[in-house]
């Protein structure tokens, strides 16, 4: 009796201990519904960014993948040693400068002898691609033996054709509203009934720079402009983006004018694209007189693009890497230099690949600054070296995009799978360099 | 005259007006900052972070092949105090040492004086062990690479195997030193980095609290370690451990809020400690 009652027997809890737990389970019931609300807004926004970039993949890939095929229409040539070789001396500048043109039509009117007259002959010549008698005469160069014989060629078809074959011109149109004449499906009806008309892989569509005709047109030419451009890039703005990093992180005193710096590399990040057009084309053209349109002012200018970017990831790269191991070896005497060579830049190399990677992807597929200093020219020869004039892929989709052939708006969208294909190639890369360099310490 | 003026007690209270003058705080050490044989020599030495006074007119000798413990509380500059030694606070910003260190009488904070060869004189082992992320052979071997002590690789490895010996880690790895040195343990790592510390032949090692990162048994291999090396090295050694300066030092250097308080044989501070401030840390007063 003289003890307090012991805690188990004690009263209920007090009142406002109660309510407390009230409040909250009143409470909670809102709180989680703002929690579940929440996590569906950001599911739906993950599967609506889903959904767009499935449309336009779908898209591209259904308009594009034509272009890596093409179409072929097999007509007996022969080689007359008359029209092509008149003074039979088989000189190869003769026959080079022969008439192949001519010997297509001839070839042509020959398996068709019912087609007559001028317009009907006009569309039976349009069967077959411009292209067709550069190939006639590739093949006379390389065997002159088929001179006085009658082959089976081979010759691209032309456009329309191509497109009819790939079924991208629709045949129940009426005649008015199609570009195929009714006499023109008959021809390639009987080509196919003759086993004379085949799609195949489109080589040409690698290998060939670009042409006004669709079925000649390839990105060769855009290709070896990009590589060309890139490498001159990533020569010029890696190790002056990484030297300029290192020199402002771990060496520039820390005052009013690197502040200053600082803040203007960050804002040069930010800077549009062709505004360092307009810059390299009035210093690096009009000033220092470097050739225009040609891969060598391209990697000036983009390298003045990326370099912000190189600049800003080296620095964060160079910032984590951990202080200790600065003092471990500045403490056995090595020189500042030598710590950030041997020791801090090896560390700070994943992050710094990653970010010059990023940088170079975004160099690759920019067109506005190129517009300016003339990468946009119609450029056929393919590339063979910095000083020649070029094109890239961005600018070459572009310059596609605008034509208003059927043929090209396959390619556009073949050549942006292309360079979507790099894109991906590229980041991937960065992310197995990450991997591959990362270590622990 | 400096040994003169340590060795007056001050009396609690008074204050000189060279005190006044400083901001108040108390000037003057107790006991003999003195050693017979120094290898460094510290007078009034003064460090600032921005406009923090971390140090304050601290002078100490350190003596040759002695083991010099400084202790005190957090935040005390004892740590400070030891990274002057070798100008390793030259990298930090804002940083101002004001004083007069000498290394064999040599005046290390001359404008002349290139601190890249300073640090392979002054070695320096840190708090926590920060190998360097190559393999064990290499961390060994980076100091003497960089300075050109060996002429070939027969001479490296056996400098490599030397160094790995006196630190007490050959055994160890002898069969693994192509694997990476962060792959040890962190007490095996703190012996590499001592390997790699005298693998330059320094004359003088400064410790960071060397153990503070370490379990008891590790703890025990490196303080056995540090009396070894007392024989060939002058070290200096910061810790939070004062059994740890109890068992390692000759010489104890007690720290408070930048002011160096109380030197003094290790036996004498320990067991017979002069101030109020040192008997209080020592007894577990503050600290």
């Amino acid at each position: 009796m003289n003890n307090p009652a012991p805690a188990a027997t004690a009263p209920p809890p007090a009142p406002t201990a109660r309510r407390t737990i009230d409040i909250v389970n009143a409470s909670l019931k809102r709180r989680y519904a703002r929690e579940a609300r929440f996590r569906f807004m950001g599911a739906a926004a993950v599967f609506l960014g889903l959904l767009f970039v499935g449309i336009l993949f779908g898209d591209i890939v259904s308009k594009g993948y034509t272009a890596f095929a093409q179409t072929y229409i097999q007509v007996p040539v022969y080689f007359d040693p008359a029209m092509l070789d008149p003074d039979g001396s088989r000189d190869p500048q003769t026959l080079a400068n022969a008439d192949y043109l001519g010997l297509v039509k001839a070839s042509l009117r020959k398996q068709f002898p019912l087609v007559t007259g001028r317009p009907q002959q006009r569309e039976l010549y349009a069967l077959i691609s411009a292209g067709a008698p550069q190939q006639l005469q590739a093949m006379v160069r390389q065997y002159p033996s088929v001179l006085g014989t009658t082959r089976d060629v081979w010759l691209i078809a032309g456009a329309d054709v191509d497109m009819l074959v790939k079924g991208q011109i629709d045949r129940d149109l009426p005649e008015a509203d199609r570009r195929i004449k009714d006499s023109t499906l008959t021809l390639v009806d009987q080509l196919k009934t003759d086993g004379r008309i085949e799609r195949r892989f489109n080589t040409g569509f690698f290998t060939n720079g670009t042409s006004r005709e669709p079925e000649l047109a390839g990105i060769a030419g855009a290709l070896a402009g990009t590589f060309y451009t890139l490498a001159l890039t990533l020569l010029l703005s890696f190790p002056i983006g990484v030297g300029a990093a290192l020199y402002l992180q771990e060496f520039a005193p820390k005052n009013r004018w690197t502040d200053l710096i600082e803040v203007n590399i960050n804002n040069l990040a930010a800077v549009p694209s062709i505004v360092f057009g307009l810059l390299g084309l009035a210093v690096f053209i009009n000033v220092f007189g470097v050739p225009r349109s040609t891969p060598l002012v391209g990697a000036l200018v983009l390298a003045l693009m990326t370099l912000p970017t190189i600049i800003i990831a080296s620095r964060a790269a160079l910032q984590s890497v951990p202080p200790s191991i600065r003092e471990a070896a500045l403490g056995v005497g090595a020189s500042p230099l030598q710590t950030q060579f041997h020791h801090v830049l090896p560390l700070a190399l994943p992050g710094i690949m990653t970010g010059a990677i990023i940088g170079m992807a975004r160099a690759l597929g920019e067109s506005a600054p190129l517009l300016m200093i003339g990468m946009i020219a119609f450029i056929v020869d393919i590339p063979q070296g910095f000083t020649d004039s070029a094109t890239v892929l961005p600018v070459q989709i572009y310059l596609w995009a605008d034509s208003p052939e059927r043929g090209f708006v396959e390619r556009t969208s073949a050549a942006i799978l292309v360079l979507l294909g790099f894109m991906v190639v590229m980041n991937l890369a960065a992310v197995l360099l990450r991997r591959r360099f990362e270590r622990r310490w | 005259m400096n040994a003169l003026a340590s060795e007056i007690v001050r009396d609690t209270g008074a204050v000189s007006a060279a005190d006044l003058a400083r901001g108040g705080h108390f000037s003057g050490t107790i006991g003999d900052i003195t050693t017979p044989d120094p290898r460094m020599v510290c007078r009034e030495v003064n460090v600032w972070y921005g406009d923090k006074h971390a140090i304050k007119d601290v002078s100490l000798d350190i003596g040759n092949h002695q083991v010099v413990a400084m202790i005190g509380p957090s935040g005390c500059g004892k740590s400070t105090f030891l990274r002057c030694l070798n100008r390793m606070n030259d990298t930090i910003d804002g940083c101002r040492v004001r004083g007069s260190i000498t290394l064999d009488g040599q005046e290390i904070y001359d404008k002349g004086l290139d601190p890249v060869p300073l640090r392979a004189q002054v070695g320096m082992v840190f708090q926590k062990p920060n190998p360097f992320p190559k393999s064990i052979y290499e961390n060994v071997a980076y100091g003497a690479r960089i300075h050109g002590l060996t002429n070939s690789k027969a001479e490296l490895d056996a400098l490599v195997e030397t160094s790995l010996r006196k630190a007490g880690l050959w055994n160890e790895v002898k069969d693994r030193l192509d694997q990476p040195g962060t792959g040890l343990s962190g007490g095996q790592q703190q012996r590499l980095c001592i390997a790699r510390t005298i693998a330059v032949s320094p004359e003088v090692i400064l410790m960071d609290e060397p153990c503070s990162a370490l379990d008891p048994i590790a703890t025990a291999i490196i303080e056995e370690l540090i009396d070894e090396l007392r024989e060939q090295y002058s070290i200096a050694i910061v810790t939070h451990s004062m059994q740890q300066a109890a068992r390692v030092s000759q010489r104890t250097a007690y720290f408070h809020l930048g002011d160096l308080v109380e030197v003094g044989e290790t036996t004498q501070v320990f067991t017979n400690p002069r101030h109020k401030l040192t008997e209080d840390y020592i007894t577990g007063r503050f600290g």
